[in-house]
């Protein structure tokens, strides 16, 4: 029990001394001959665990790569999927559009999490007389996670100009960063609320405590906890985010898929398909390795998991 | 010398939670500079009434008088009654995303609108206080329980609060660590903070309290001087109650 | 687990992932090509008993909607429109009377890309071109396309007489049409085209503002201006330069059809029912004005 109050491993044990140094009076402390046995025997088995990692792992990409290449449907499959010169030819286009793809994931997910925030704080509020606000919110959550993405895109993206109300703006990407904002937002909402329910009352009753108000305690103890628990789940809506970013090219925008699909029916193979893809895959790597360091870096509960 | 109010009064104080009734027309006067410690039995309803006191629960019935006003009225604003007193509970709640230094001054800087390097200033002398003055930048995961609560208690103090509220800060320590706490909330004491304390530690009360109240079945049985109530209880279920301390070992 | 364990596991993963790759060889021709190949004219058409997916009936895909005036009231197989008549004539000619001819959908896309057919010929506004060739095979051209370019009275570039005129337009047109090609590499705009998955969504476009102008083959052009459209018109061709754009019916790559149906279609102009039909369906593109 005592070790469970003591934190994380090596932490000063309530100011009584520091313990990485040896007690005075008694040697520093050096592996006794059977310990260097152990060791140099666990030595041994991990280098010839790696040793035939590496070389089974050789041994089937070969054996993959061989395989596929021999197979009489191999040059079919090279000619429709792995053009060089359509490859060449797709890069500066999709380039291009997956630079437009990055803009609209970047304003849009700013956006979104404000929103969400506050649509989350508002089905969250507690007292008869928000009712109403409740209500509205989670008809707004129900309905915009209930309709599928593209048909609010076609909704706003050609029904909203064709009222031609004045004031208006004309660009298609704006109507399809609304349409991604509306729907994007109902999700982000609900796994912020999951994540401030989630807060501990004694959190609440701490703060309140400190006469901290209603505003206050959400702002500065209940929210940054809120989002550190649920960060996994919002980073995994981001990376979603980027990929229906490409769902404005149907309102005429040319966004990274829609250069692919333009550079495919010019060339007649899919390499620029196969291009477009191996942008989008390089881009959510990056970001999933940066939102794991964030999470490990914030102390995320949980993450204590790991075997 | 002329007769000061109580700082804190409560008359006829009833809460209940559902169908079980926790405070049943509970009195209990607090006069400034001392120190009350509250004893009793699991469910006898001393959390609860420290929570009442500063109003993190709503009392069903009866009077709450803080400073000379009734507080359990509803027109009262609760958040600026609850910046004058400060609780520290038996679980710590220490925020877990904020340094030792931004727990102690949220506060001073979110409620009493301290500027931030006067708020850094309080609770680094606070910090010191305790004896913690080399934990400012750790984080409530890395110290042990006696530091946390000691941090907690921190928290509470340097916003100059006039009534200190303690539940059981001891409770969830090893022995060892619960010394060291003890030992601050004398110092406390002996600086003249007005304190009211629910514990078990009867050593503890024995040698700090100015007066002892023991709680049952929702009121305060029994009141007096430490040596009255602690050696020679009047009442009957103080007696058995303090028999069952003995035979825990814990006196 | 065992590291010997562990390595059996490693390779047992490996075999599905080898039969998968060994599995996936091309499907065989579901007809030995002609021997004398896609070219020759004398190959054997024998009527109504044509190498077809289905024995005896001749199938035709086309896109949905199908736009008018290629078809009429979205039914391609009424007969109705310059596309739906055509097709009818070829099927004629091979043999395949009107009730032995079935239609299938078949997105744009879809037809001209790579990969098995689901038609015996395709219909569908395609123009033939030697990009296209790589993939799949082209019949004889049946209609000489001219570009045209629709838009709105109301639009910003209503007075425009000159491909000059457009640069700093924002313009639209259906991904992988050669409309799209006469924008990037006729007109060359200063903005970016929009470019959309379908002309409807083209059209939605042209009538909400967000684009000035179409791009379309000239029929489909009269056709919107005048029927589709609020206040549409047609603010011009674009000059044919070089050899005349044609549409083809598509067929699968190395389609044992391609030649039958090339004749037909070469038939059907010599004898002039393709100008007959023209006339009844197309309107007169007398009307719209060269854009230089």
């Amino acid at each position: 029990m005592a070790d469970e109050q003591r934190g994380r491993a090596g932490a000063d044990l309530s100011g009584t001394g520091d313990r990485t140094a040896p007690p005075a009076g008694r040697a520093p402390w050096s592996p006794s001959p059977l310990q260097l046995d152990r060791d140099r025997y666990r030595r041994r088995a991990g280098v010839r665990s790696a040793l035939v990692a590496a070389v089974s792992t050789v041994v089937l990409g070969a054996v993959l790569v061989l395989g596929l290449t021999s197979t009489p449907g191999w040059p079919r499959i090279q000619a429709s999927f792995l053009v060089p010169s359509s490859a060449w030819a797709a890069v500066p286009d999709v380039a291009r559009g997956l630079w437009l793809n990055l803009r609209i994931m970047v304003v849009c997910a700013v956006v979104v999490f404000v929103l969400g925030v506050a649509v989350a704080v508002l089905r969250t509020l507690r007292g008869p007389v928000f009712a109403p606000v409740r209500w509205l919110a989670t008809a707004y959550t129900d309905l915009f996670r209930g309709l599928p993405l593209i048909l609010v895109l076609l909704l706003v993206g050609y029904g909203v100009p064709g009222l031609r109300l004045q004031g208006l703006p004309g660009d298609p990407v704006v109507y399809g960063c609304v349409a991604l904002v509306l729907t994007y937002t109902a999700y982000v909402a609900e796994v912020l609320r999951a994540g401030i329910e989630s807060v501990h009352p004694s959190q609440r009753a701490a703060a309140r405590a400190l006469g901290l108000g209603h505003a206050a305690t959400l702002r500065h103890v209940v929210l940054p906890q809120a989002v550190r628990r649920v960060l996994p789940a919002l980073l995994n809506d981001l990376v979603s985010l980027q990929k229906d970013s490409g769902l404005v090219s149907v309102l005429g925008v040319v966004d990274a898929i829609r250069a692919a699909q333009i550079l495919t029916a010019k060339e007649g193979n899919f390499t620029p398909y196969l291009v477009a893809g191996a942008f989008f895959v390089l881009l959510t790597i990056p970001m999933a390795r940066v939102t794991d360091a964030v999470a490990r870096r914030w102390g995320t509960p949980g993450t204590g998991g790991a075997v | 010398m002329r007769a000061e109010a109580p700082l804190l009064s409560m008359r006829g104080v009833r809460k209940a939670y559902g169908r079980t009734v926790v405070l049943d027309g509970l009195d209990l006067d607090v006069a400034a500079h001392r120190c009350v410690v509250l004893i009793g039995a699991s469910g006898s309803g001393k959390s609860t009434l420290l929570r009442c006191a500063n109003l993190l629960e709503t009392v069903d019935d009866g009077v709450v008088e803080f400073e000379g006003r009734d507080i359990a009225d509803p027109r009262v604003d609760a958040d600026a009654v609850r910046a004058r007193t400060g609780i520290v509970f038996q679980a710590f709640n220490l925020f877990p995303h904020l340094s030792v230094l931004d727990n102690v001054t949220l506060a001073p800087r979110r409620v009493h609108g301290v500027p931030r390097a006067e708020a850094e200033d309080r609770a680094v002398a606070m910090l010191r206080r305790v004896g913690l003055a080399d934990k400012v930048r750790a984080r409530p995961d890395d110290l042990s329980g006696g530091q946390q609560q000691r941090v907690a208690i921190a928290r509470s103090l340097v916003n100059d609060p006039v009534l200190m509220l303690f539940d059981e800060v001891t409770s969830a320590l090893d022995p060892e660590l619960v010394a060291e706490v003890l030992g601050l909330l004398r110092e406390l004491r002996q600086d003249g903070v007005t304190m009211v304390v629910a514990t078990h530690e009867m050593g503890f009360a024995r040698r700090v309290a100015d007066e002892v109240c023991f709680l049952d079945g929702g009121r305060v049985l029994e009141r007096g001087a430490p040596q009255q109530v602690l050696e020679d209880p009047r009442e009957p279920r103080t007696r058995a109650f303090l028999r069952s301390i003995v035979a825990a070992g814990r006196m | 687990m065992s590291a010997p364990r562990m390595r059996l596991l490693g390779a047992a993963a490996v075999l599905p992932l080898l039969a998968l790759a060994v599995g996936c060889a091309p499907a065989q021709e579901a007809s030995p090509a002609p021997a004398t190949g896609s070219g020759s004219g004398s190959a054997a058409c024998a009527p109504g008993a044509l190498p077809t997916l289905t024995g005896g009936t001749f199938t035709v895909g086309t896109d949905d909607p199908a736009y008018d005036p290629w078809f009429s009231d979205g039914d391609p197989s009424n007969g109705k429109g310059y596309e739906s008549a055509v097709a009818y004539a070829v099927a004629d000619r091979l043999g395949y009377s009107r009730d032995h001819v079935a239609w299938v959908t078949a997105t744009f896309t879809n037809a001209i890309a790579p990969g098995a057919k689901t038609f015996d010929v395709d219909v569908n506004q395609v123009s033939i071109t030697d990009e296209r060739r790589r993939t799949v095979d082209f019949s004889s051209g049946y209609y000489d396309v001219a570009q045209a370019l629709v838009t709105l009275d109301s639009s910003p570039i209503a007075g425009v007489t000159s491909t000059a005129g457009l640069a700093g337009a924002k313009l639209g047109a259906q991904v992988g049409t050669t409309s799209y090609e006469t924008i990037t590499d006729v007109i060359e705009p200063r903005q970016q085209p929009s470019v959309f998955d379908s002309n409807d969504l083209a059209v939605q476009a042209l009538e909400n503002g967000q684009v000035d102008g179409l791009v379309v083959d000239l029929p489909t052009a009269l056709y919107l201006a005048s029927a589709e459209l609020d206040g549409g018109k047609v603010l011009g061709q674009f000059p044919v330069t070089g050899t005349p754009e044609q549409f083809g019916f598509v067929l699968d790559e190395g389609s044992a059809l391609t030649a039958c149906v090339t004749q037909a279609v070469d038939a059907l102009r010599a004898d002039g029912t393709l100008a007959a039909l023209q006339q009844q369906w197309l309107t007169s593109s007398a009307g719209a004005p060269e854009l230089t």
